[in-house]
């Protein structure tokens, strides 16, 4: 092999990213105190204005529809934008401490009732087949909104009916009727139905098997198996795997070396390895650590598999140490448990074998990312001062990078607590600390005390 | 939008309602229900045309025009499931060309190379048409993999040509030839990975190691910072984590990077990984470790992997915390595994 002369395109790529990086870097170290303050404000009433404007009127055309919110390939479908730009501005919304008015939320239920299809599921817009990415967002929209009104509104047992058509007997998912089986399609299934309280035995059957065929040889979790190892999919598979209590199946240590390294000089993420920083990529890749550190003993210090005699309530466990949910514990105990003894010992040829000793000092230490880097690239980088978050700088700000940076932006806030329950440390914060979020439960990625109240409402129903 | 599509829409386009052979059926509105929420502002030719297809989607009439009606409904938006789930529907009852459905969807596939839904029927249609298809399909995801080496659909797609109609043949040379391009194409590494570990020519992830891991080592030596071969190499153990450790040649390249003093974090943390998995590191090491710090004046740590965290956690500060934890990680091992 000829020793690399001429720049390659990622080289060249890359190189152009970091130029536009550590130019604003360079301008953010050479202003005065004063300006510095103000780059790393959350510009929140532009960012609420730049939401509310969204969900109020969107665009002039369909195509600038299509071209402003469609960049991404993650989750990306012209059709499912609705309910998806539903759930991006709603849950932006209550990440940003704000509500909506009684107009615009009996506008949204009413809406999305509209995407309901009479068979369960949601569709990308009324009279549309359901679709299991839209379904994700429709519910997570409904519960980001809050209230009986709206959580009354989703049919669980139609629900359960389209989870269980869309089952394919491998066990995965499939996207809509005959469509793709992915690992997407298994994390939205397995979110909504545990968060609507559906999830059985029959719903759970074999998905671990189909998530572990898709972790790659590089750690992370690709869409498909074979496929690249990308953080949407790590992100989905990891948040799968532990909403059915099999994540110790997966060789978590070669998953958490891959996605530490998936942070980069400019302090962002990027989705694979070898490719560009993306501000989206703050939850999908950050969001892991939040899940690793709330719902498993690898980095956190809830021993929540240790102990545990069959059922894991650590999904639960997020809103108060004590609260034990027996309903959970009835549903999971059996066929999903059987992993607890290889709890300790990491049996899929793992990078490193570590063992889950509970004695570890993350608190004191910190995430296992750099989550002060994070926040910056965040807000320089990725934010628009005038509202509205992007992928990186050049790019044209739009709601689904919105939603992702500012949800990583909270896991970030969040990511030295050991509980929930309380506010972030100053020294956690980059900026002033009023850029503080709400914190939100990071396996469905909604608001916490918005899950904590769906949780109640669908226990009780 | 793209020229080639707006090529497709025929500028002089007969709205439907005027079209003789459509008299008959009544259009279905859209119903966003009372208080339309984040509503969309269509343009009128879309607004008709998807007005029409709502009203033979319900009637599910699996007909010609139902047919050329959902391609005018693609080509003004690509991205609606519905209608490609209905064109399946009609193509299967029609028996229709496959072949020019391939040709319709490549046209459309050049300007909407990351839709789910055009990948997915392009699947379809390829089923359908069994092992013929093979050339053709492996052919079109070279041209848009030409376009976008990285693209993450059409590696998908072409896996999965592979693995159900065949062509592995060439596989491992188009592997070398996109990486002869760009060898930090990590989706190029990836496929390498599937083309030897699962193509029934190449007799397996075992048989292939020897000579993949010599490829390896020279990609690593080109570009040590290069984290994608480092992660390759790795990957040619998986099933084996004996032979990883045992094989000299992965210590070896190791030392050589550490001893070019730079570019050598991948280099530290494999060391590391196979010191935590049982290699006892000879003297050799052990220098190599302690000449990357010998201007430090903290002494390092005499046990080597702790000593490889702590080099590491001054080189690499964005993983400050996480080699904190792997050095928190190490005493227990090193307990149970000797
Ligand atoms: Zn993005």
């Amino acid at each position: 092999m000829e020793p690399a002369l001429r720049e390659t395109v990622t080289q060249r790529e890359q190189s152009m990213v970091l130029n536009d990086v550590n130019m604003l870097y360079h301008i953010y170290a050479t202003v005065p105190p004063k300006t510095q303050r103000l780059m790393l404000e959350l510009q929140r009433d532009n960012h609420v204005e730049y939401l509310l404007r969204g969900l109020q009127h969107l665009g002039p055309s369909f195509c600038s529809l299509d071209a402003k919110i469609c960049c991404k390939p993650f989750f990306w479908h012209i059709t499912l934008c609705r309910p998806w730009i539903c759930y991006w501005i709603l849950h932006s919304i209550a990440l940003l401490g704000e509500s909506v008015d009684a107009t615009l939320e009996d506008k949204t239920i009413d809406f999305l009732s509209c995407c309901q299809d009479p068979d369960g599921g949601y569709g990308g817009g009324p009279g549309q087949m359901p679709h299991l990415a839209t379904t994700y967002a429709a519910v997570n929209a409904l519960i980001s909104l809050g209230g009986d009104r709206s959580l009354t509104s989703i049919n669980r047992d139609k629900m359960y009916m389209f989870l269980k058509r869309m089952k394919d007997p491998s066990g995965a998912f499939r996207m809509h009727d005959a469509g793709e089986i992915d690992v997407r399609a298994c994390y939205t299934a397995v979110s909504v139905a545990r968060i609507l309280n559906i999830l059985d035995d029959e719903l759970v059957h074999n998905i671990g098997n189909y998530i572990l065929s898709c972790q790659t040889y590089e750690g992370g979790i690709s869409g498909e198996p074979g496929s690249e190892a990308h953080g949407g999919y790590t992100f989905c598979g990891l948040a799968a795997m532990i909403l059915i209590n099999e994540a110790d199946r997966l060789d978590l240590p070669a998953l958490i070396d891959w996605v530490v390294f998936r942070q980069g000089v400019e302090g962002g993420f990027q989705g694979r390895t070898n490719k560009l920083v993306d501000g989206c990529y703050s939850f999908w890749q950050g969001g892991i650590f939040a899940l690793l550190q709330r719902f498993h003993s690898i980095i956190g210090e809830r021993p929540t598999l240790v102990d545990a005699g069959g059922a894991d309530c650590s999904i639960d466990s997020i809103q108060t140490t004590a609260e034990s949910d027996l309903s959970e514990d009835e549903e999971s105990s059996d066929g999903t448990s059987s992993q607890d003894d290889e709890a300790c010992h990491f049996q899929h040829g793992g990078s490193q074998e570590a063992s889950c000793s509970v004695n570890d000092k993350s608190a004191e230490m910190g995430p296992l990312y750099h989550s002060i880097a994070l926040q910056r690239y965040i807000l320089i980088c990725s934010q628009d001062p005038g509202g509205g978050l992007k992928d990186k700088p050049r790019k044209p700000k739009d709601y689904y990078h919105t939603c992702y940076c500012l949800s990583g932006l909270s896991v970030c806030q969040h990511s030295w607590l050991k509980d929930e329950d309380s506010s972030p440390l100053p020294r956690a914060v980059l900026g002033p600390y009023s850029n503080v979020l709400e914190p939100i439960h990071p396996v469905f990625n909604i608001v916490l005390d918005r899950y904590q109240e769906a949780h109640e409402f669908f226990t009780r129903s | 939008m793209n020229s080639d599509e707006e090529e497709e829409r025929q500028p002089e386009r007969l709205p439907i309602s005027r079209r003789p052979e459509w008299a008959d059926v009544t259009p279905i509105p859209q119903n966003d229900g009372p208080n339309p929420l984040v509503p969309i502002a269509y343009k009128e030719d879309f607004r008709e045309t998807m007005d029409y297809f709502r009203a033979v989607y319900r009637a599910d009439e699996r007909s010609p025009r139902a047919l050329e009606l959902t391609k005018e409904a693609i080509l003004l938006n690509p991205g609606n499931y519905t209608v490609w789930h209905f064109r399946r529907q009609i193509l299967e009852v029609l028996n229709a060309d496959l072949h020019d459905e391939l040709a319709f969807v490549g046209r459309i596939a050049k300007s909407n190379s990351k839709n789910y839904q055009i990948w997915h029927h392009r699947r379809w249609v390829a089923e359908k048409l069994g092992t013929d298809a093979s050339n053709k399909e492996l052919e079109f995801t070279k041209k848009i993999l030409a376009l976008d080496a990285k693209n993450y659909h059409a590696w998908s797609h072409r896996q999965w040509v592979l693995t159900a109609l065949g062509g592995w043949e060439d596989e491992l040379d188009y592997c070398k030839k996109l990486l002869e391009e760009d060898i930090f194409n990590n989706s190029a590494w990836n496929q390498r990975h599937f083309v030897i570990s699962r193509s029934p020519l190449h007799g397996g992830l075992r048989v292939m190691r020897d000579s993949e891991v010599s490829y390896t080592v020279e990609a690593i030596l080109t570009n040590p910072e290069n984290e994608s071969p480092w992660r390759y190499l790795r990957g040619l153990y998986l099933d084996d984590t004996e032979s990883w450790i045992n094989d000299p040649r992965i210590s070896s390249v190791c030392l050589k990077v550490l001893s070019t003093k730079s570019n050598y974090v991948f280099a530290l943390s494999t060391l590391l990984d196979l010191i935590c998995h049982g290699f006892q590191p000879s003297d050799e090491f052990r220098e190599a470790i302690y000449a990357l710090h010998a201007s430090e004046s903290e002494p390092l740590d005499s046990d080597l992997g702790k000593a490889i965290c702590h080099v590491l956690k001054y080189i690499d500060p964005m993983r400050a915390n996480y080699w904190l934890w792997r050095k928190s990680k190490l005493p227990l091992r090193a307990v149970s595994s000797q």
